[in-house]
């Protein structure tokens, strides 16, 4: 059985409870479409786990990103199937509690599509044999977990508990992220086999405290742990079938199962004694005794899940194998009887509408079954005889009595244990007490409480009988699940221990009965206690948190706000410094500039060329406010440097650029027509001064570094290019098959985005309103004759002349310059040429004007070639060819390359037209409007 | 030959860089087309520059590096696309907010 199987069987569920929605209102089919496939995930686990309590440990891998030793790797071994279990067992119960606890007018299939998400994330943590993927898992949790305690986003509470979560959880997952890469490092694999194999490794490494603080991080904000356990009372602002679930159960377990999963890697030292143990301790008594003053029930809850919490971080802070062993157990206690103690306190929020302790009282009398439900669990929680709370709790005392690592203070922590223990009793005391005697209810909301429907009972029931079995009979019920776990935890052999009920009559037991009177003794004393704790001052995480959260926000717009000012004038001019000043920081390192090198001779022509194209350029740039002379004097320059190309032995350039030029001028002149004819002078002096030093600088710059570089020795890498270029591309033009053939790939990218810019401006000139300008800069009103005859006659007849030569150097570009973007651009201008001498009627009255089509056309036609190359085994965009022999023409040669071209023809054409066509529709819409 | 080139990227890029530099969309424009011109020559000439040796082969006994031309040539229409987008954004803003500034609000006088 492939255990990635297992694992992606939630998150396709996922996808059902939504669908079901769709079909049916029927909330009982929803849930069991929402259970269907976690239910089989849990079925399907039932071979792999006989072979895990066989001993053995299962492996399945994927490949995802080798680079990055990141792999689909999952393993399961007997911790990842306690875990396993947990998370798919109590998933289940919760999805039929769920079933009864949402309202019929809550969005279910959501709810269900977030909490399977969640299982999925959770088995994924929980299975992962890869410390990457293990990371990747652990954030999944914490966003569903965002999501689900957010499920009633029009409470600013869940709104608030849910940032609240996620900003915590969220800065610990990135704490873990960078643990385990440096943890990845210094053994020199993410494998956790590995990674748990080289223990000493790590453990001996210079960046030991480093790794351990990170991912201690990571575990503390996840599991609650002091000083980070404000956010988990806040998450009790979800559904409670979430708390449940995600906030007793599972997520905030995930913590404490990566202390005990990374338990052989970083355990053992004094440094983790100190920090695991000594949060542990704080956690465990400050939550304890917190819980006993909430008058939430939910919130007491929630301050003990996180002392229980707090308890199992201590067991595995002592270092001892046998205490390693008693967190593994109490973690499987703590889930059953806690998950039973929320969904318990969601019946009661549900039957009486509030979960003020304050005024449920006495509802013995209305919900006796449900009650005894409860106190079980709670009797369970306090560690009483017989229920399985007690037997951990007792392992728990045993170990706080051996532990000698504080020295001649080794004391502490069996003093701190049994007052953890007190506190405990005293709110599982208060629990019973208050909520089920006490006197009688006070102004519910709903009276009078009754049972629940039969099946919202049996989650509880199912979990408070397991709390009884394993109480009662541990060796028959739990022992062979915690010993697998515990050996795959100590990633070796399990100490001695039995689990039993009676230890006879020792210190431990002592310790339990100390915590069980003195708890008892603290809730008789409760009002006194109340009291003292109203007077003290009241902080509320929620709200330091939130205001430390805007004054961050504050600050961030404060320095955002000086830096993006909202002026792209400043951003450019402090890009292009930076250009400046790395230039110039940058030039002593190259060798010095020197006239006394080899050099092509100068001559006439070209000394006339450069001196042209530099009076164009700075004219184009001095003439700027008078637009229509600087765009003459920019086409003069794209010319020249299209001269340029020619001289170089570029042909291909040269055709490229001169067509651009064509439609580039066409573009801005038609433009032109909407924008206003003239700059005004607005800046300063001093900033014209500041951007001509700039623009010298970086010219002068540039201008230095290609000069070097051109004089340099250089090396290249196209003789390959050039020694395949007919064998393996099949044409002789090398720029060409460079083009269509070697770099395809990048040819085919660059398509695609000449298609897309087509399409952002279509999208921005739809509906757009612009009224034209009826004169020139000087006032005379543009020529009413809109297609003048001579360049209507001329231009009819060069149409089909110019497809002609575009079909000419589109066919020989492989072997000569030439090519589909040259051909295209051919074609473009041709058809460009219609439109301005006869009008956009008369064109679309003679061809289709819709261009979207042609790109797209053009960008399918060379993905598909590329795709083409799969079909036989080869990799994408390798090109084939073959020489054809036909009558009168002769022989020639055919390349799939040749395709691939027409796709690149395609989409210039396409994108060319659509841009000009397009705009030049816009003075059309411009003079109807004026007509009408 | 080469002094020439070098001097011809120098001023294109100057010209470029200060008209990216002004206020109004249309300088703006002309001003990445003048930067774009520069950038495709520097690139192209970042290969050497040879006289009469067009990279075909069997044509010329010492060809020119093909490679930076096709970059180039991809590059020059890449450009036209730039130029176009801009254009017709400078177009949109100049329709919905009534001038041509390139922050889009008329000039505050001394700022710019």
């Amino acid at each position: 059985m492939n255990l990635a199987f297992v694992v992606m069987l939630p998150f396709l569920g996922a996808f059902l409870p939504p669908l079901v929605e769709r079909v049916t209102g029927n909330r009982t089919l929803l849930a069991c479409g929402a259970a269907a496939l976690p239910a089989l995930a849990l079925a399907l686990l039932f071979n792999p786990a006989r072979q895990v309590f066989a001993g053995e440990t299962l492996h399945s891998t994927l490949r995802w990103i080798p680079s990055l030793d990141l792999s689909l790797a999952f393993r399961l071994d007997g911790l990842a199937l306690l875990f396993a279990l947990l998370v798919l067992g109590i998933g289940l119960l919760v999805i039929l509690y769920a079933r009864y606890y949402l309202s019929a007018k809550e969005k279910a299939g959501r709810f269900y599509a977030y909490l399977l998400l969640f299982m999925g994330a959770m088995l994924g943590v929980v299975t992962s044999d890869n410390l990457l993927l293990l990371v990747v898992f652990w954030e999944l949790t914490s966003l569903s977990s965002f999501l689900l305690i957010g499920f009633w986003g029009h409470q600013t509470g869940a709104r608030k508990g849910a940032r609240m979560a996620m900003t915590v959880t969220g800065m610990g997952g990135l704490a873990l992220l960078a643990g385990v890469l440096l943890m990845g490092n210094v053994v020199g694999s993410f494998s956790l086999q590995t990674v748990l194999e080289s223990g000493d490794v790590i453990r001996a490494s210079s960046w030991y405290p480093v790794i351990l603080c990170l991912v201690l991080l990571g575990v503390f904000t996840k599991s609650a742990q002091f000083p980070f356990h404000f956010w988990l009372p806040h998450a009790m602002a979800a559904p409670t079938p979430v708390s449940a679930y995600l906030h007793s159960a599972t997520m905030v377990k995930a913590g404490v199962f990566l202390l005990a999963r990374l338990y052989p890697a970083l355990a053992g030292t004094d440094l983790w004694f100190m920090l695991v143990s000594l949060a542990g301790m704080m956690t465990l008594l400050w939550a304890a005794f917190v819980a006993l003053f909430q008058h939430d029930l939910k919130g007491l809850l929630a301050y003990s899940t996180i002392s229980h919490l707090g308890l199992i971080t201590l067991l595995f802070g002592l270092n001892s194998e046998m205490a390693a062993v008693a967190a593994v157990f109490h973690i499987i206690n703590h889930a059953t009887f806690k998950a039973s103690l929320f969904m318990a306190a969601g019946i009661i929020d549900h039957e009486t509408g509030t979960r003020d302790m304050r005024r449920i009282n006495g509802l013995w009398k209305y919900m006796p079954y449900t009650a005894v439900l409860a106190m079980v669990a709670s009797a369970a929680m306090a560690g009483v005889p017989l229920l399985n709370g007690f037997l951990s709790k007792e392992m728990f005392f045993t170990e706080t009595l051996q532990s000698e690592q504080l020295g001649a203070l080794s004391w502490l922590l069996p003093l701190g244990a049994t007052l953890g223990g007190v506190f405990s009793v005293a709110y599982s005391a208060r629990f019973i007490h208050d909520v089920f005697f006490n006197g009688e209810p006070v102004n519910l909301p709903k009276y009078p409480p009754h049972e629940p429907p039969r099946y919202m009972k049996v989650p509880v029931e199912i979990l408070v009988a397991l709390c009884v079995a394993v109480g009662v009979f541990p060796a028959i019920t739990v022992a062979g699940l915690l010993a697998v776990a515990a050996a795959a935890t100590l990633g070796g052999d399990l100490p001695e221990y039995h689990l039993a009920i009676w230890h006879g009559f020792n210190l431990p037991l002592v310790m339990s009965f100390i915590a069980l009177f003195g708890g008892i003794f603290i809730y008789s004393q409760r009002r006194r206690l109340f009291d003292l704790w109203a007077r003290l001052p009241e902080v509320d995480a929620k709200l330091v948190f939130e205001g430390r959260i805007q004054q961050l926000g504050r600050v961030a717009s404060a320095i955002t706000g000086r830096l993006q000012n909202g002026s792209l004038q400043s951003y450019v001019a402090w890009a292009v410094t930076l250009v400046a000043v790395i230039l110039l920081t940058q030039m002593w390192h190259l060798p010095a500039l020197s006239l006394d090198v080899g050099m092509l001779p100068m001559d006439g022509v070209a000394i006339l060329c450069t001196a042209m194209l530099v009076a164009a350029a700075l004219l184009t740039t001095f003439l700027h406010r008078h637009r229509m002379t600087s765009i003459m004097s920019l086409s003069v320059v794209g010319l020249m440097v299209s001269l340029l190309f020619v001289r170089f032995s570029a042909p291909d350039l040269a055709l490229t650029q001169l067509s651009v030029e064509v439609v580039t001028m066409l573009l801005l002149m038609l433009a032109m027509y909407f924008l206003p004819v003239r700059t005004q002078v607005e800046s300063s002096s001093v900033r014209v001064l500041r951007d001509v030093l700039l623009a010298l600088v970086v010219g002068a710059g540039v201008a230095v570094l290609a000069f070097l570089v051109m004089t340099g020795e250089t090396t290249t890498i196209s003789q390959f290019f050039m020694d395949n270029s007919k064998s393996g591309g099949g044409g002789t033009n090398v720029v060409n098959v460079i083009l269509v053939d070697f770099r395809g790939f990048d040819t085919f990218g660059e398509i695609t985005v000449l298609g897309v810019a087509a399409m952002g401006i279509y999208a921005l000139l739809k509906d757009l309103n612009l009224a034209s300008a009826k004169y020139d800069s000087l006032g005379r009103p543009w020529a009413a004759d809109a297609h003048p005859l001579v360049l209507v006659t001329i231009s009819r007849p060069l149409l089909p002349l110019a497809l002609l030569i575009a079909v000419y150097i589109f066919l020989r570009g492989h072997n000569l310059p030439g090519g589909g973007f040259v051909a295209g651009l051919i074609t473009s201008v041709a058809l460009v040429l219609q439109y301005v001498a006869s009008g956009v009627g008369w064109v679309h009255s003679r061809m289709p004007g819709d261009y979207h089509p042609v790109v797209a056309m053009g960008v399918l036609l060379a993905g598909l070639t590329g795709v083409g190359s799969w079909v036989f085994d080869y990799p994408f965009l390798t090109s084939s060819f073959t020489y054809v022999s036909l009558p009168v023409i002769g022989k020639f040669e055919l390349a799939t390359a040749m395709l691939f071209d027409t796709g690149v023809f395609l989409t210039v054409v396409g994108a060319t037209l659509l841009m000009l066509a397009n705009l030049g529709k816009l003075s059309l819409l411009d003079d109807k409007r004026e007509n009408a | 030959m080469e002094l020439l080139v070098a001097i011809i990227i120098g001023v294109l890029v100057a010209s470029g860089v200060y008209l990216c530099l002004r206020a109004r969309t249309f300088p703006v424009v002309m001003g990445l087309t003048l930067l774009s011109y520069g950038v495709n020559v520097f690139l192209f000439a970042m290969g050497g520059l040879k006289i009469n040796q067009v990279a075909v082969v069997g044509m010329s006994p010492d060809p020119t590096d093909p490679l930076p031309q096709a970059l180039v040539l991809t590059a020059i229409v890449i450009g036209f696309a730039m130029t176009a987008f801009l254009v017709v954004l400078a177009l949109r803003s100049q329709g919905e907010l009534h001038n041509d500034h390139v922050d889009g609000k008329p000039d505050d006088g001394g700022r710019s």
